[in-house]
């Protein structure tokens, strides 16, 4: 194959914040028609180099050659009008436009009158049609998609802007794999069209499925370029967390060697919970010092019923008993002060505050649980705080600074830092380690087992079975809002059990 | 080094809303010198009262100051209070109604000026419970209210103007304290109480936790419909206060202008603050300054004699120019044209 030339160029990018320096030096290449996967733990850069590579930051020093000719960003419009399209995590297109608007936002064709409705119909339907959607009404609004048919209409704008780069940020963490492989198909099919497309994901295997090279950030360096074949997992992980990978299996080694001691007595006892169009009624027991896993795809009623254990979501029928005795947990508020405390797995809208500090967003679960007129003491808070950013080596570890500002996985560790402040009796973690690096995964696996080592009742909640199993003690598998099975983990019990068991269940149904 | 730490230091001060509209002020009475050198000086007459420009201006700035806080709050949580000057005029028609049928004695400027705030808070509490839990828009409870209240003062004051004398009543208006104006003087101290209400207590952080985002707020477990009830109540009794200061000083509530469209001012007061009507971050101070700006402002229109007709024109020349200034925008504008201008390096 002859050397291709890089579409895109990074050399000595060089990013400085107030006090933190984003980007060191970093190198990036991407060739025409090849998937790059941009590898780091939180807070490594990658967001900071995409936002250069976007004109989102100016960088203080370096350069970016786009096609061989240096280019100078000024704001998002002049990096498209080069070719560049983004897709971030969270998609950013309009719900309250229709599909045939968004796929041609920007791009409309107009007729002397205005926007040619006719044709912009038509052109959004080719290219969604290029992405196996041909089926779509693009007149539908877009609210009607799922969050991963939207992210594909997501990418589609990027084909009819014609950008030759596609930079696709964290974009599987909220899809199941289904819809996982549906995505990688229109990845192979954009790179073999020529496409560079630049990808990031904190999910190993994905990252050796798609892949053509990586290139590998830490603490805001540049740690290494490498063919997808060149290195393998371990290297990698150790690459990117600068120490030894084995970390991991520590864990599963020290939840092993945990007592379990499980009281006859159950800490906390569901009777025929619940809630039309979320969960069916259910049974369910939760004993003091236990893990307890969810496992189950997405919408299979997992986070629902653990809302309903938080009173996120009233109950429609059924009673909780907490030490035996019947509670109503009618509010976020009510479960808190029954010492029950729930960890979204929609950080965004449903854990931090962005514009308050670090600080605020610790204290803050604690100050709601006193009322207003009790403010915690300024050098408790200091306490607090400081022993939240040590424990999760939170950084920055700056307790003034805006949340909104840090990146996903330590905003992750500030909130987890809040709920364990209140001082619980039951967790609640809905996908803690989403879209969170290796690093941070393995302390908020640890904090996990810690917690139920002082007694502490958890329950566990991921779309990675793997470290539901690795975690849990009991493990209830859900689908299609009901509880199918309560499995005790064993030695026999792996990730394969709980998929077979699923599948079962389908299959009986197919049956019946 | 020390160059670069002052420059840093100026920028971070030139960030800060509450400089531009103390800037603002400073210039608007250094305009008012140059037309009459002698604007700014206070005198003591022989009655024992400080008098001048500066004293009238800080007289005249004490009810708006007072519904700038409320709104300050309310705005933080994301609503909005329109109705603060149809509280003002609640406030104003009971008081006056009470004065009317009473002895003149201090006990009944007491009682006057408790059934004042008592009638305020409830229309307070009617905006807050409308919004906390019927979920009603603020903009829309509160213009019911805004509307239906002016309309209650005069079921109050049978439509009349009423007037009363009453000396105690008056001297809160009126008084002086060693010279100085009570009315300034208590706005002031409520301004002080205000906000030690709001940040020795967690109020303000809850407050400003529900204004950045009410969902997550909930999840965190704070209870957002007693905050906003207290929120918006605090604003109706403030807007009483209001009320009281703004009739005390006529003794008679026009029950056709009192307060009317101040609530504009104090929104003003509070965006001038550095306060975004989007809810969240808040300050008081910015507010007050705001409010002082204001008072400054429509006393130096009067003073350069715009005409009366183009007054609403002249103040909104100069809130623009204000706002641009804050803007962060502008200002990195401003800034790269400077960093273009050749500068010397200042080496230590």
């Amino acid at each position: 194959m002859e050397p291709r030339p890089p579409i895109v160029e990074m050399r000595g990018i060089t990013i400085e914040f107030p006090g933190v320096k984003a980007l060191d030096g970093v190198d990036l290449r991407l060739l025409p028609g090849e998937v790059h996967t941009l590898m780091g733990e939180n807070g490594a850069g990658k967001s900071t180099l995409i936002k250069a590579l976007t004109g989102v930051y100016r960088f203080q020093e370096g350069e970016l050659i786009v096609a061989g000719e240096p280019v100078r960003l000024d704001g998002t419009a002049s990096a498209q009008a080069a070719g560049i399209s983004t897709v971030y995590q969270e998609v950013n297109l309009c719900e309250n436009l229709s599909i045939g608007e968004n796929v041609m936002l920007g791009q409309e064709p107009r007729t002397r009158l205005g926007i040619d409705w006719r044709r912009l119909h038509a052109l959004a339907s080719e290219a969604l049609e290029a992405l196996g959607l041909g089926d779509l009404d693009t007149r539908q609004s877009l609210s009607t998609l799922s969050l991963a048919v939207q992210q594909l209409v997501a990418i589609s704008r990027a084909i009819v802007a014609n950008a030759k780069v596609l930079i696709l940020d964290e974009p599987t963490s909220s899809l199941d794999a289904n819809e996982v492989a549906r995505l990688f198909a229109v990845m192979r099919d954009l790179r073999d069209r020529g496409v560079a497309i630049l990808f990031v994901s904190h999910f190993l295997e994905q990252v050796y499925e798609i892949s053509d090279r990586l290139t590998v950030l830490r603490n805001g360096r540049h740690e290494g370029e490498f063919a997808i074949d060149e290195i393998d997992r371990s290297a990698l992980i150790s690459l990117m967390i600068g120490k030894d990978a084995d970390t991991l299996d520590a864990i599963a080694q020290k939840r092993e060697a945990a007592p379990r001691e499980v009281d006859a007595e159950p800490l906390l006892r569901a009777r025929g919970i619940a809630r039309r169009g979320a969960i069916v009624p259910t049974d369910l027991e939760l004993h003091a010092g236990e893990v307890l896993g969810f496992a189950g795809l997405l919408g299979s009623g997992r986070t629902e019923l653990a809302r309903l254990l938080y009173g996120a979501d009233r109950l429609d029928a059924g009673t909780i008993e907490l030490h035996g005795r019947p509670v109503a947990l009618t509010s976020p508020a009510a479960a808190l002060r029954h010492r029950i405390v729930f960890s979204s797995e929609n950080r965004r809208d449903e854990g931090i505050i962005r514009d308050l500090t670090v600080r605020e967003n610790v204290v803050l679960a604690v100050q709601a649980k006193r009322g207003w007129l009790r403010r915690i003491a300024t050098s408790q808070q200091r306490t607090l705080v400081d022993d939240c950013i040590a424990r999760f080596d939170v950084r920055p570890a700056q307790p003034e600074r805006r949340i909104g500002t840090l990146s996903g996985g330590n905003q992750q560790k500030v909130l987890l830092g809040r709920w364990l402040a209140t001082d619980p009796e039951i967790v609640i973690l809905d996908e803690p380690t989403r879209g969170i690096d290796v690093g941070a995964k393995a302390d908020i696996q640890a904090a996990v087992l810690e917690l139920a080592s002082r007694g502490v009742a958890v329950i566990f909640i991921s779309s990675e079975l793997d470290e539901v199993v690795r975690l849990s003690d009991r493990i209830v598998v859900l689908k299609d809002h009901a509880v199918i099975a309560t499995l005790e983990n064993g030695p026999d019990v792996t990730s394969e059990t709980i998929v077979a068991r699923i599948a079962d269940a389908d299959a009986q149904e197919e049956a019946a | 080094m020390t160059a670069t730490t002052t420059r840093e230091r100026l920028g971070a001060l030139a960030s800060t809303p509450l400089v531009w509209g103390l800037v603002a002020i400073v210039v608007l009475l250094a305009i008012n010198s140059l037309r009459d050198p002698g604007y700014l000086g206070v005198e003591l007459a022989e009655s024992g009262r400080l008098t001048g420009n500066p004293i009238d201006i800080l007289r005249t700035a004490a009810p708006l100051l007072m519904i700038a806080l409320g709104m300050t709050l309310v705005v933080a949580t994301g609503g909005i209070d329109l109705s603060v000057g149809s509280a003002m005029v609640i406030g104003g028609a009971v008081s006056m109604e009470m004065l009317q049928a009473g002895d003149g004695s201090v006990g009944s400027a007491m009682a006057a000026l408790g059934m004042a705030l008592l009638i305020t808070a409830v229309l307070g509490a009617i905006n807050g419970l409308l919004v906390a839990f019927v979920g009603l828009q603020p903009f829309i409870t509160t213009l019911v209210t805004m509307l239906a209240g002016r309309g209650l003062a005069k079921v109050i004051t049978e439509g009349q103007n009423t007037s009363a004398s009453n000396e105690a009543f008056r001297w809160i208006a009126n008084g002086t304290v060693l010279g100085a104006p009570v009315v300034f003087l208590i706005a002031l101290a409520i301004l002080v109480i205000v906000v030690v209400l709001v940040r020795t207590t967690a109020l303000g952080m809850l407050i400003e936790s529900i204004g950045i985002d009410p969902k997550a707020s909930r999840m965190a477990g704070i209870d957002r419909r007693s905050l906003l009830v207290a929120v918006y109540v605090i604003s109706g009794v403030l807007g009483g206060v209001a009320g009281v200061f703004a009739t005390g000083s006529v003794m008679t509530v026009d029950v056709s202008n009192t307060g009317l469209l101040l609530e504009l001012d104090a929104i003003l007061a509070v965006v001038v603050g550095g306060t975004a009507l989007t809810g969240g971050r808040f300050s008081l101070a910015g507010a007050a300054i705001g409010a002082l700006l204001i008072a400054t402002l429509d006393k130096t229109v009067v003073f350069l004699g715009v005409s009366s007709a183009a007054t609403p024109a002249f103040k909104a020349v100069v809130i623009v120019a204000l706002c641009l200034l804050q803007s962060a925008t502008i200002r990195e504008r401003l800034s790269r044209v400077r960093l273009r201008a050749p500068r010397r390096e200042v080496t230590a």
